[in-house]
């Protein structure tokens, strides 16, 4: 009988491992995370426009149906990324995510404080390759170092009424993501 | 025999308890730090690099993109002030002002995110649309049939997730206790 209390006791305890390392290995395993939804519509180093959501027509749940969204699917392992977008009239954000969904970095274009958002989007080893000279320039020069090589810049454009959606969009055709690789 | 026989006994109940924990966590969208301000919740770690590990978990599963906090905040809420469950048949009032903010949303949900289908394709309210009183306050009728002023369409959907999202806000990582932050009230009208 105490035997087997202590059996049971241990996997109690081998129970609370199994646990929090399924918590912490589940976002490298699920395949249904939004870099993976998007793998279809958007290639990659693009910038791409998500169809409006609709009830039929998710791709991502919770997303805001006031804003035209478009996503840029990146890899930097060759070369870092310039991100240009102008922006709208009402308002524009600039996401980053890494590839497991994290936020890491968001911008408004209040805080960018142009008329055209412009972006640097490099790994941390890109960064420190970086020339000295170039470094210096850099202050007014937007520099995002993303934790994961692959990711997802999210684009959005808020279109207050429904009839100013369509400016939202148009605004979006306007916005690059393309290789920028340094020398 | 007995040593092989405990031990499998010992690696089912890990295995039964340890996964059957995490599927609990993550169906009940478990996760820390939120913000409650009446019946409106928020996440604002979320939207962040140290985002916790089970609302990580929960992000990668449902795949959603939680809002950077450089861009707003996204408060979600499942029940009236009285903590009765949303339910798409009843008519419910969203009174008053909002945390400062240049721009916010309230948008209504199906429980999996996705949007409901309505006869008007009205799916949520900006803030530049809302018709306002005169002192600035408004309020948003939530009801399955239609109604003068600002009406948002429940689709008669039994279930639905309110949720209201402030763009370019002083809202979020250093409102810890939400104390300041003044959200809307929400109340049950009438209910067949």
């Amino acid at each position: 009988m105490i035997r087997l209390v202590l059996w049971l006791l241990g996997g109690v305890l081998l129970g609370g491992v199994v646990h929090l390392a399924s918590v912490l290995l589940l976002p490298r395993t699920a395949s249904q995370d939004a870099y993976s939804r998007l793998e279809a519509i958007s290639p990659i180093n693009t910038v791409a426009a998500l169809p409006a959501p609709s009830p039929e027509n998710d791709i991502l749940p919770f997303m805001d149906p006031a804003f035209a969204v478009a996503v840029c699917r990146y890899d930097l392992t060759t070369a870092p990324l310039k991100l240009t977008t102008p922006v709208g009239q009402a308002y524009t954000s600039v996401s980053f995510y890494t590839r497991f969904g994290v936020a890491y970095y968001a911008i408004n274009d209040r805080a960018a404080g142009r008329r055209i958002i412009e972006l640097d989007l490099m790994t941390p080893e890109q960064r420190s390759e970086l020339p000295e000279d170039e470094d210096v320039t850099a202050a007014d020069r937007l520099i995002v170092e993303s934790p994961t090589p692959t990711g997802l810049v999210v684009l959005r454009v808020l279109g207050p009424e429904p009839s100013a959606m369509a400016v939202a969009r148009g605004v979006l055709a306007a916005a690059r993501c393309r290789p920028n690789p340094q020398q | 025999m007995r040593l092989v026989l405990g031990s499998l006994f010992a690696f089912l109940v890990a295995a039964g308890l340890g996964l059957g924990l995490t599927w609990l966590a993550l169906s009940k969208g478990i996760a820390f730090g939120g913000v409650t301000v009446g019946a409106w919740t928020a996440w604002p770690k979320v939207g962040t690099s140290y985002i916790d590990p089970y609302a990580r978990a929960s992000v990668a599963r449902t795949g959603q993109l939680p809002i950077g906090s450089g861009d707003g905040i996204a408060f979600f809420a499942r029940a009236d002030d009285e903590a009765r469950l949303f339910d798409g048949r009843c008519d419910v009032a969203v009174r008053g002002t909002t945390p400062p903010a240049r721009f916010w949303t309230l948008t209504l949900h199906a429980p999996d995110g996705r949007l409901v289908a309505n006869s008007v394709n009205r799916y949520g309210f900006t803030s530049q649309e809302i018709v306002r009183r005169a002192d600035g306050s408004f309020e948003i009728v939530i009801a399955p049939r239609a109604r003068p002023g600002n009406w948002l369409p429940t689709g008669g959907v039994e279930r639905y997730v309110l949720v209201m999202r402030l763009y370019d806000t002083p809202v979020g990582v250093a409102t810890r206790t939400g104390g300041e932050a003044l959200m809307p009230s929400i109340m049950r009208e009438t209910c067949p």
